[in-house]
């Protein structure tokens, strides 16, 4: 049921492109036609379902405050958080070149039809969005971060096709002149992302958003106790 | 004559100009053109655009005739000052002069805005670009009207109409390029940008809100309230009504959308004249069939219990949400908007089964969304495009292989 429900919500309610506008540079350069559109969808899926498990490792034994207590008790008190980004992205860098070799190898034309952008997908933000977001949302296990890495990917994946449906199907329309390209491609995504805002909310039926606010009622709370504490500190 | 003659005239007098379009447009809206063509064979037609929309339209009516009655049965009802119809769809209590001016006062002027701004929008577009009117906004100016609550206020209306014109349709060029239905952008705007406006127990009633705001004021009265069928199923209450009132229409909701029996007419008439795809309604109901027997199911076999928040609406019988809220209106008149649904047969089947099937998901795990029908059909609009490219796909597949076993 977890599964399920994480499942669920990375595809629809926490979509990459419609719910965060993560990863739109390759959005919006490469979904002019249907088919190179299904390749690199494809490929940030398969990028994505390896990535983010294997940050997870990283963070859970490497990167976590406390987590190189595996090491021996004098580790504990380690915090190497802020060594995040950059491990993220170098795992998220090897695992692009991997995928490129494969894709160079196996699928030449479609190497060919993705161009530049299959490199670019080592800074394409959905993928270091995954990882990030992995992290941030205290993802409980491996098998979990896989689920996640998938189906955001399976969300991703679904936007540009559909976006890449939309855009062969308007190629012949009339647009203004100054909205030619670009212009309109950025309209048609507000418009989808007012579908898809179809399933914000649902599930939680706004649980989430109470929960969030207590927690910021708290953080709120500590902060203005560590000032008064600052300020008693000053004056004595 | 006259009028036809002056109207006659007057294009004759503005032909080549910049408001040309416009007397053109209105020419052609009331008479047949005077020119004829004077060689060659021609196929003659007589739907083209602007019939499509009449005949539309000519469907819709009956709806906000009802809906005008039926916002002034819900007044009269929600303040005491008549008895609950009685005997069936031709109760005398609902059928008079009362509640339809009560009514007609408060969607006439809907219906005025929306046709106002929307056609303003467009004839300037046209006059711009210099290309002729199109009949796209007729049918759109319809169907805002009675898919907004009975109360809410003009301006709101209007600048939703002028969202939903300029960048749901005009900025893909006009009518026939759009991928959403402009009419559900139009909603769908005003229910994100103005949400105390578009849901809860009181916009749906008229004077609901007045009456809220007099008793904040001191005034000694009851408090009216108007929640609708899904708002109350989702808090866990019942019902509160027969299914012949749901049938008939007699319940709280947007102006148009409550008769299920209109709207199964108007249905009827669009399917009869062809300009509805029946492919889209049939499987759109048989998709919201099978999402209601989904959750009976899970209702019946215990998996949640009474006290989870899904159990009301979850628990209603799978065939009363064809009856309840926006269900039956959506898939009649806005599904099967041949711009943007599926356009491909085989595509149509799986766009109406998923409009359905997503509607009553949205429905029942949405509690903040009761209305799913439309976000479903926005979303399904989003996808028809590439359900149309697949399936045609399949078809060049499948013809290729016939090719290859020919020549092999």
């Amino acid at each position: 049921m977890e599964h399920l429900e994480l499942f669920f919500k990375s595809i629809f309610i926490d979509n990459m492109v419609f719910a965060t506008f993560l990863g739109m540079c390759s959005y919006l350069a490469v979904s002019k036609k249907v088919s190179t559109a299904v390749g690199l969808g494809a490929a940030v899926v398969f990028v994505l379902a390896v990535t983010v498990p294997v940050n997870w490792l990283l963070d859970q034994y490497i990167l976590q405050p406390g987590a190189l207590q595996w090491l021996g008790e004098e580790y504990a008190d380690y915090d190497l958080s802020f060594l995040s980004f950059i491990m993220f992205i170098a795992t998220i860098a090897t695992m692009v070149q991997l995928v490129e070799i494969i894709v160079e190898k196996f699928a030449p034309a479609l190497y060919n039809s993705l161009g530049i952008f299959l490199p670019l997908i080592a800074v394409n933000c959905a993928i270091l969005g995954g990882s990030l977001f992995m992290q941030s949302r205290e993802i409980q296990s491996i098998g979990l971060a896989f689920n996640y890495g998938i189906s955001s990917g399976i969300g991703w994946f679904l936007a540009i096709l559909a976006i890449a449906a939309i855009r062969e199907k308007i190629r012949y329309s009339n647009v203004p002149a100054p909205l030619r390209g670009l212009g309109i491609t950025f309209i048609i995504t507000g418009l989808m992302a007012i579908g898809f805002m179809s399933f914000g909310g649902m599930l939680t039926g706004g649980d989430e958003e109470k929960k969030e606010e207590k927690t910021a009622k708290v953080e709120e709370e500590k902060a203005s106790k560590e000032i008064a504490d600052n300020t008693i500190k000053i004056v004595e | 004559m006259g009028l036809k003659q002056n109207l006659h005239n007057l294009k004759k007098k503005y032909e080549g100009t910049k408001m040309a379009p416009l007397f053109n447009g209105f020419h052609t809206f009331l008479y047949t053109p005077d020119e004829v063509t004077h060689n060659g064979t021609h196929i003659k037609v007589v739907d083209d655009l602007k019939r499509t929309m009449n005949t539309v339209i000519m469907a819709l009516i009956p709806c906000l005739i009802f809906g005008m009655f039926n916002a002034g049965y819900q007044h009269y009802l929600a303040i005491g000052e008549i008895e609950a119809v009685s005997s069936g769809f031709f109760s005398a209590e609902f059928w008079t002069l009362d509640n339809f001016l009560i009514g007609a006062i408060k969607v006439l002027p809907l219906v005025v805005v929306s046709y106002v701004v929307g056609l303003a929008i467009e004839f300037v577009f046209c006059i711009i670009k210099g290309h002729e009117i199109e009949e796209g906004y007729l049918v759109t100016g319809m169907l805002v009207p009675l898919i907004v609550p009975v109360d809410i206020p003009l301006w709101m209306l209007a600048v939703a109409v002028a969202f939903g014109v300029v960048i749901g349709k005009e900025v893909f060029g006009g009518t026939g390029m759009n991928i959403l239905n402009p009419a559900l952008t139009i909603r769908a705007f005003l229910f994100f940008a103005y949400p105390t406006w578009m849901s809860g127990d009181k916009v749906w009633v008229h004077g609901a809100v007045e009456r809220a705001e007099e008793i904040a004021g001191g005034a000694n009265l009851d408090a009216i309230s108007g929640e609708t069928i899904l708002g109350s199923l989702a808090q866990g209450n019942s019902a509160g009504y027969s299914v012949a009132d749901m049938f008939f229409g007699f319940i709280p909701g947007s102006v148009g959308e409550t008769s299920a029996l209109l709207i199964l007419i108007g249905a009827l008439f669009l399917i009869f004249t062809k300009i509805g795809s029946w492919r889209i309604m049939l499987s759109s109901v048989v998709g919201a069939l099978a999402m209601g027997l989904i959750f009976n199911g899970v209702v019946s076999s215990g998996w949640i219990t009474e006290s989870s928040k899904f159990y009301g609406l979850m628990s209603t019988e799978f065939w009363h949400h064809l009856l309840i809220g926006g269900f039956a209106f959506g898939t009649v008149f806005m599904a099967t908007d041949p711009v943007t649904a599926s356009q491909t047969n085989k595509g149509k089947w799986i766009y109406g089964f998923l409009v359905g099937f997503i509607s009553i998901l949205i429905r029942v795990f949405n509690p903040a969304y009761p209305e799913g029908v439309m976000l479903a059909i926005l979303l399904m609009n989003v996808f028809a495009p590439t359900i149309d490219h697949y399936v045609v796909q399949a078809n060049v597949k499948k013809r290729m292989k016939r090719l290859k076993v020919k020549t092999a």
